[in-house]
């Protein structure tokens, strides 16, 4: 994979602090990203790579597709909804409305194609609280990938994936942004995808380096409780 | 609250004695007399009346049913989307502060102010019905949809209309729990609808009035029966995919409204609703007047309505409290039928309507009114609860009888009935006040002798009065929920 990076900084902490009520969930983070850089984000759960997600996420949100844990999806609306809801802003509100009644062919034509690509053509129709796991994910992929920004969030977005399906939607991923940052549980996919590793430790950067210089055990260390 | 280290069922308990200490406080000053008459004859001719429901005409009959359906429909199906509009932009206080006065100010009220114009018509029934339900679903919606998860809309652009957002995320997220006080709140459009007969329009009311006043029971009896069947039965009738069938039957049974002569509104609005003095600019005069008027009527009225507000709120809670057992599966068993049938008869009649019953019986003083409104507020909470309870888990080991209810159900249900309690505190107000047009002297009986001596100046200033009174009184139920830790137990307004 090629590494188009600039030397544009995109975002940018400087020992900077995160508090949610009086708990500190993040102490002194000093992090810049560039334009075009592909990072992983990796820690034990409860380092605070939501919120460092989170954070960074309210720094330049018109930018950014963000794909949350919680997947964000809206359970009555069908996965087509969904997806499209992506492209809210692409086109006027009567458009909208209609929509919701009345999809247009080629909302349904762009539509169906991404969900061939994520392998949900077939569940398109159907309200998303009669979906699996797996399925209501790539919905909720799908939606940011209709986002069309230049920029990817994601917070474990590929974690009810099975191995196969989760390398071919982080490539997916990967082809469609110029940069991204994804927090990660499956260590493999970090090393062969990303350019960048951030660890986090209890609200700590713990390490951020390239990828390439990761070897096995030192990633281990990284996850460990 | 913070210094405050009380356990939980200590507060409930304090707050609970207060309560009851109000009302007893009450008791001496509000006017409770019962007027020598012989009530038990009148009474069975009552009792006799509701087992031989007759009713001559039916095309009267089913004509008066029918406008009454019709105006708590269109009326609904207006202000439902009006008042998802207002909840979109709820952040913006002067549209929360414009909602909350649309909402203090009861039905009969906007009917007698609207009567003034467009007189017994189409116009008046349908505003005096939307304009304060658009006010309380705004507000209803804005919790609901401030209860939602934030996480859809956060994955949509930033730049997204707020149209759209809410099209897409809150409002789908939200719909069963709308939908479900959508259907609630019409049956209090049913209810609505049938006492503004009580001011002249077509529906239910304005018939049972008459077969009241001239004593002829069977005739009221049956309005009543078809009445409660229409709301027991809503379940039946009520499929969202008949709704444009009944709105356009509605539009066609709706009275015509007669032409508002040229202006005249403009004439209501800039001159008849305010003092002499203060178009003619006197600013001193016009002082005067008003605080002569606060000092003569509405004082004595606002505490005459206070006092009997206080009275009812305390015997509801203590006949929700003592009846809910009997419609609960849990407590009763399959004996909960008849406590069933109680209930609905209890929550379906409108409070205008057993006090007139009860006025029959005990002559015009506060006792009908604050017993009207416990009855039929203390049933409504009482079904209430009577749900909650038969969805408590049960441990096979669990004691039996009154034991179970008054060391399981009760205590579990405690929070969640005081927040009940003090969402119906307003809801009791608005209604002690409308007591007034049946001739107790709350702040009803005001405004309805100003409209009928056409002094629209003063009938507006007390209705300002009122509507000031409700909005306070709202406020201090909302930070009295807040405290007895029960603020989210269901959006039941």
């Amino acid at each position: 994979m090629s590494t188009v990076q600039s030397t544009e900084p995109l975002f940018q902490l400087q020992q900077q602090s995160l508090k949610k009520g009086r708990t500190e969930v993040l102490s002194h983070i000093s992090l810049t990203l560039y334009r075009g850089e592909k990072v992983a984000l990796i820690g034990p759960s409860g380092a605070g790579k939501s919120s460092l997600l989170e954070w960074l996420y309210a720094q330049h949100s018109g930018q950014i597709a963000l794909c949350p844990q919680s997947s964000g999806l809206v359970d009555i609306l069908s996965a087509y909804q969904n997806i499209y809801m992506g492209g809210l802003e692409r086109h006027s509100t009567l458009y909208n409305l209609s929509n919701l009644i009345y999809p247009r062919q080629a909302d349904r034509q762009a539509i169906t194609t991404l969900a061939a690509e994520l392998g949900i053509a077939d569940q398109l129709w159907k309200s998303v609280d009669q979906l699996s796991g797996g399925q209501r994910q790539r919905v909720a992929i799908g939606r940011a990938l209709f986002r069309r920004q230049p920029v990817f969030f994601g917070d474990e977005p590929v974690s009810a994936l099975d191995p196969q399906q989760a390398e071919n939607i982080l490539q997916l991923l990967i082809r469609r942004h110029e940069t991204l940052l994804v927090s990660l549980h499956n260590r493999r996919l970090a090393l062969d995808h990303f350019d960048r590793v951030i660890a986090l430790r209890q609200g700590v950067i713990s390490y951020d380096g390239p990828a390439a210089a990761l070897t096995g055990a030192a990633l281990d260390a990284l996850y460990a409780q | 609250m913070r210094s405050n280290p009380l356990s939980t069922g200590r507060r409930l308990l304090w707050l609970s004695l207060g309560l009851l200490l109000s009302a007893l406080l009450c008791l001496p000053f509000a006017d409770l007399a019962v007027y020598p008459s012989e009530p038990w004859q009148e009474l069975g001719r009552i009792a006799l009346g509701l087992v031989t429901p007759w009713w001559d005409d039916p095309r009267i009959l089913a004509s008066a049913l029918g406008q009454t359906v019709a105006f708590a429909l269109l009326a609904v199906v207006i202000s439902v989307p009006a008042g998802l509009l207002l909840a979109m932009f709820w952040h913006w206080r002067p549209l929360r502060m414009l909602a909350a006065s649309l909402r203090a100010v009861h039905e009969i009220f906007w009917g007698l102010l609207f009567m003034q114009l467009w007189g017994l018509s189409a116009t008046t029934g349908l505003l005096a019905i939307l304009i304060p339900y658009t006010g309380v679903f705004a507000k209803v919606f804005a919790e609901i949809f401030a209860r939602q998860s934030p996480a859809p809309a956060q994955t949509l652009a930033g730049t997204t209309g707020r149209l759209s957002r809410y099209a897409y995320t809150l409002i789908p997220q939200a719909l069963a729990e709308i939908s479900h006080y959508v259907r609630y709140r019409f049956e209090c459009a049913l209810r609505s609808s049938a006492i503004l007969g009580f001011i002249g329009l077509p529906t239910l009311g304005f018939h049972l009035e008459t077969a009241f006043k001239q004593g002829d029971y069977s005739n009221a009896a049956a309005l009543l029966w078809l009445f409660f069947l229409l709301i027991a039965s809503i379940r039946f009738w009520l499929r969202p995919r008949l709704i444009p069938l009944y709105v356009l039957l509605a539009l066609l049974l709706l009275p015509d409204t007669p032409p508002v002569p040229q202006g005249l509104m403009w004439q209501f609005i800039s001159q008849d609703i305010w003092p002499r003095a203060l178009t003619d600019g006197d600013i001193v005069a016009a002082a005067a007047w008003y605080a002569g008027v606060f000092s003569r009527e509405a004082w004595p009225a606002l505490i005459e309505t206070l006092l009997l507000t206080q009275l009812a709120l305390v015997l509801t809670g203590m006949i929700a409290l003592l009846v809910y057992p009997l419609a609960s599966r849990a407590l009763v068993g399959r004996g909960r039928i008849a406590g069933r049938v109680l209930l609905l008869v209890m929550r379906s009649t409108p409070e205008m309507i057993f006090a007139f019953i009860l006025l029959l019986l005990f002559g015009p003083s506060g006792l009908p009114a604050v017993l009207a409104l416990a009855l039929h507020n203390g049933g409504l909470i009482a079904f209430l609860l009577a749900g909650h309870s038969e969805q408590q888990a049960q441990r096979v080991d669990d004691p039996g009888g009154v034991n179970r209810y008054l060391y399981l159900h009760t205590p579990r249900l405690y929070p969640g009935f005081l927040a009940f309690l003090f969402y119906r505190w307003e809801v009791i107000l608005r209604e002690s006040a409308i007591m007034g047009i049946l001739g107790i002297a709350t702040l009803g009986f005001y405004i309805d002798s100003a409209f009928e001596e056409i002094r629209y100046d003063k009938a507006f200033f007390l209705i300002l009065v009122t509507a000031a009174l409700n909005i306070m009184v709202d406020s201090v139920s909302r930070r009295l929920r807040r405290y007895s830790g029960a603020e989210n137990s269901g959006g039941l307004g």
